[in-house]
């Protein structure tokens, strides 16, 4: 009878082995299965940059052939996008949100098991033509960007693949945002009112809505192209009195709010970081919330910028120039509480706060050149330019990538119960932030230029500028080696960490031990 | 709790449903806007029904009446033929000067080059963009499907009028034609077509 009640009491008993993660309703598993997921990912779709970096190092046709190189393109994009940024960002919510509410799990934790083990096999889907058509070198996956235009992308003869993959990471993303809406709106802790929420509560929750909102946009889209090359419709195809700029508007219509999906969780990372290691609470709380509603609304009404160039009538242009621009304020807004936040401050530079700035710094840089992007009379020069890859990089990798590695270092030791090797981390910083300034802002410059995006070849004019690019590609993608080491020497030992780790975090996931327990707030604690 | 939770995760599905079905429903909605506006190439009359080839016929007639001698346009024409799809396809005038509000005829030739008979669709693009509600096609060979059979050759008409209202600053209208396979099989008698051009 004692012994029974014993290894009841005994809460953290749970399978071991591979059924430990096939069966896992943890919200912290699921949380480093996702993690781990996007690593894994990230490594995949980096290793086709280096591919592409490596064709792109000298002019003419070096490494690999013009539909190879396009299908490195194209699938770097989306596994970038689908398959490492996005499951990121949801993994940090999984591990971090119930935690920051003061909830025992997730809402409703089958589907977050499902959520989760969805996405490998939509992510082996997405890749499995790549190894049709006898070696590697004639793959054939898809090879028609990541935006996949008609009609184009309706030529691809293997489209069935790609287009129930993105129905399967559309499928995921739902139910992963109903459970964290779910979480946050029913699990909060007595005391916990909305606005006394972290700030990275927030902006997923926020973003969470924005994904309910245009995941199934998407996947309508791509059911239009299935239903048009396989059951004779005529939605993108012109022959039957379809039009493929309509695809353009629904793909945008879901494609620019998904950029702020990717960012958004990365505002919220920062907006943690930054107040612990600047010793003060973060400036202007309620209005961080604000903009971040205001930039997700915006999100929704601006998505023709992206296809300026496809003849829409002028006052079509004129409306989303403005508000396109219009999306500036509530982002700077953001900028000048995190500069405000650090403003006489004790600032102390631990990793994650490195990672921080460099997010605040660079990003901005990627905010201007987007409203540079944003001037429809501007953008028919740097439309499908370099321009606009430098552009979306620097949002994307030192925008949205940093702040996750900058979440990665914050949390780490409550993760796992050890320090990382702060001086490894600091050469990691360091290589990175140099070498991935080093790969994207000369593509500024060949952009300008003329040099087109998504070719393989180019005039000798941008030779130089190309050469000094891929060097700072070959660079910052050695360096993420460096980090996955950092992270599995973390991981196996490393100083004790302290249950607060800093001395000055904020927030319900420091109050508890470190390493955190499989279970944690089974009682609900007390917010003042 | 739990069943809160059901409530809530319910509620959200309903609006990603909703959301799925309004992806369907720009469908329409852009062709709305682009028929208000008239832009984006939809003089498409083939599918809207609204304006049919008597109707072209009957516009230009009305156009005719304003002719506008003091004007030359010079209208260019320009043809393709989508990948994979084995036609020849030429515009016999290659450029024609026109004064606004004059009925003009040129011809188009396409030979079906497989040994396979073929469906195909000519699809029209204008540029500027600008001139496009200013360009009235009275007969075109666009107005239906094409069909050619293995081998065969045929001389197309297009009659047009370029309204007289034309913006000053356009002196050179091209329109490009591109014909695309429809992957129909070819029947004795396009049924669709003849009762279009009836109506």
């Amino acid at each position: 009878m004692s012994t029974a009640t014993a290894t009841h009491d005994q809460h953290d008993h749970h399978p071991t082995g591979i059924t430990r993660w096939l069966f896992t309703t943890n919200h912290k598993d699921i949380g480093t299965l996702y993690l781990w997921f996007s690593f894994i990912m990230l490594l995949t779709g980096g290793a086709m940059a280096m591919v592409i970096r490596a064709e792109l190092l000298y002019p003419g046709m070096q490494v690999v052939d013009p539909n190879f190189f396009n299908m490195m393109t194209t699938m770097h994009g989306l596994i970038m996008v689908f398959g490492a940024i996005m499951p990121a960002t949801v993994g940090l919510a999984n591990w971090l949100i119930p935690m920051m509410i003061g909830a025992p799990d997730m809402a409703l934790p089958r589907m977050n098991n499902w959520s989760f083990w969805i996405l490998p096999f939509a992510a082996l889907m997405l890749v499995a033509p790549m190894f049709m058509g006898g070696n590697f070198s004639s793959g054939q996956g898809p090879a028609f960007g990541w935006t996949f235009y008609q009609p184009l992308s309706g030529q691809y003869d293997k489209l069935a693949f790609f287009i129930f993959a993105v129905h399967l990471l559309g499928l995921s993303s739902i139910m992963g945002s109903i459970n964290i809406i779910a979480t946050i709106l029913n699990m909060r802790a007595p005391g916990m009112t909305l606005m006394k929420m972290p700030l990275f509560v927030w902006t997923w929750l926020i973003t969470a809505f924005l994904l309910i909102a245009v995941m199934p946009v998407l996947a309508g889209a791509v059911t239009m192209m299935l239903t048009d090359k396989y059951f004779g419709t005529s939605f993108f195809h012109a022959a039957g009195g379809g039009d493929p700029v309509l695809f353009q508007h629904v793909f945008w219509f879901f494609g620019h709010p998904e950029v702020y999906i990717m960012i958004l969780p990365a505002f919220g990372i920062v907006s943690q970081i930054i107040p612990t290691f600047s010793r003060k609470p973060l400036f202007g709380y309620a209005s961080m919330v604000y903009a971040t509603a205001a930039i997700a609304f915006l999100s929704f009404i601006v998505w023709a910028h992206h296809m300026f160039t496809v003849g829409m009538p002028v006052a079509g242009e004129l409306y989303f120039m403005y508000a396109t621009v219009m999306i500036a304020v509530p982002t700077a807004v953001k900028v000048f509480n995190w500069t405000a936040t650090m403003w006489k401050g004790s600032l102390t530079f631990e990793t994650p706060m490195l990672w921080a700035v460099a997010f605040v710094f660079l990003f901005t840089i990627g905010g201007f050149t987007g409203l540079m992007l944003g001037v429809a009379p501007a953008d028919f020069q740097y439309h499908d330019t370099y321009f606009v890859v430098a552009h979306f990089h620097y949002v994307l990798v030192t925008g949205a990538l940093f702040a996750i590695i900058a979440a990665v270092y914050y949390w780490l030791p409550k993760w796992t119960g050890h320090m990382y090797d702060e001086k490894l981390a600091k050469i990691h910083f360091w290589v990175s932030a140099i070498s991935v300034n080093v790969l994207f802002f000369p593509q500024h410059f060949l952009g300008l230029a003329g040099m087109p995006r998504r070719i393989p070849d180019y005039a000798v004019q941008f030779a130089d500028w190309n050469f000094v690019s891929s060097i700072g590609g070959f660079v910052f993608g050695l360096s993420q080696i460096l980090f996955l080491f950092i992270v599995i020497k973390t991981i196996r030992g490393g100083a004790k960490a302290t249950d607060r780790v800093w001395d000055s975090a904020d927030g319900l996931e420091w109050t508890v031990p470190s390493p955190a327990p499989y279970h944690t707030f089974e009682t609900a604690p007390e917010i003042k | 709790m739990n069943s809160h939770n059901k409530k809530t995760a319910g509620k959200l599905v309903v609006i990603a449903m909703l959301m799925f079905g309004f992806g369907f429903a720009l469908v329409p909605l852009y062709s709305l806007v682009c028929d208000a506006f008239g832009i984006n190439g939809r003089f498409l009359e083939i599918e809207s029904g609204e304006f049919t080839a008597v109707e072209g016929e009957r516009q230009g007639e009305l156009l005719a009446r304003r002719v506008d001698k003091d004007r030359t346009v010079n209208v260019q024409f320009f043809t393709t033929v989508n990948q994979n799809m084995d036609w020849k396809f030429k515009a016999l005038d290659k450029s024609v000067k026109v004064h606004p509000g004059e009925i003009t005829e040129v011809r188009f030739y396409a030979k079906n080059m497989t040994d396979k008979d073929v469906v195909a669709q000519a699809i029209p693009s204008l540029q500027p963009s600008q001139a496009i509600k200013y360009f009235t096609k009275m007969e075109c060979f666009c107005f239906t499907q094409q069909t050619l059979r293995a081998g065969e050759g045929r001389e197309m008409p297009l009659k047009f009028v370029v309204n007289p209202d034309l913006p000053k600053n356009i002196g050179t209208i091209t329109l490009a034609y591109t014909f695309f396979d429809t992957g129909l099989k070819a029947k004795a008698e396009q049924k669709k077509n003849v009762a279009l051009v009836n109506q």
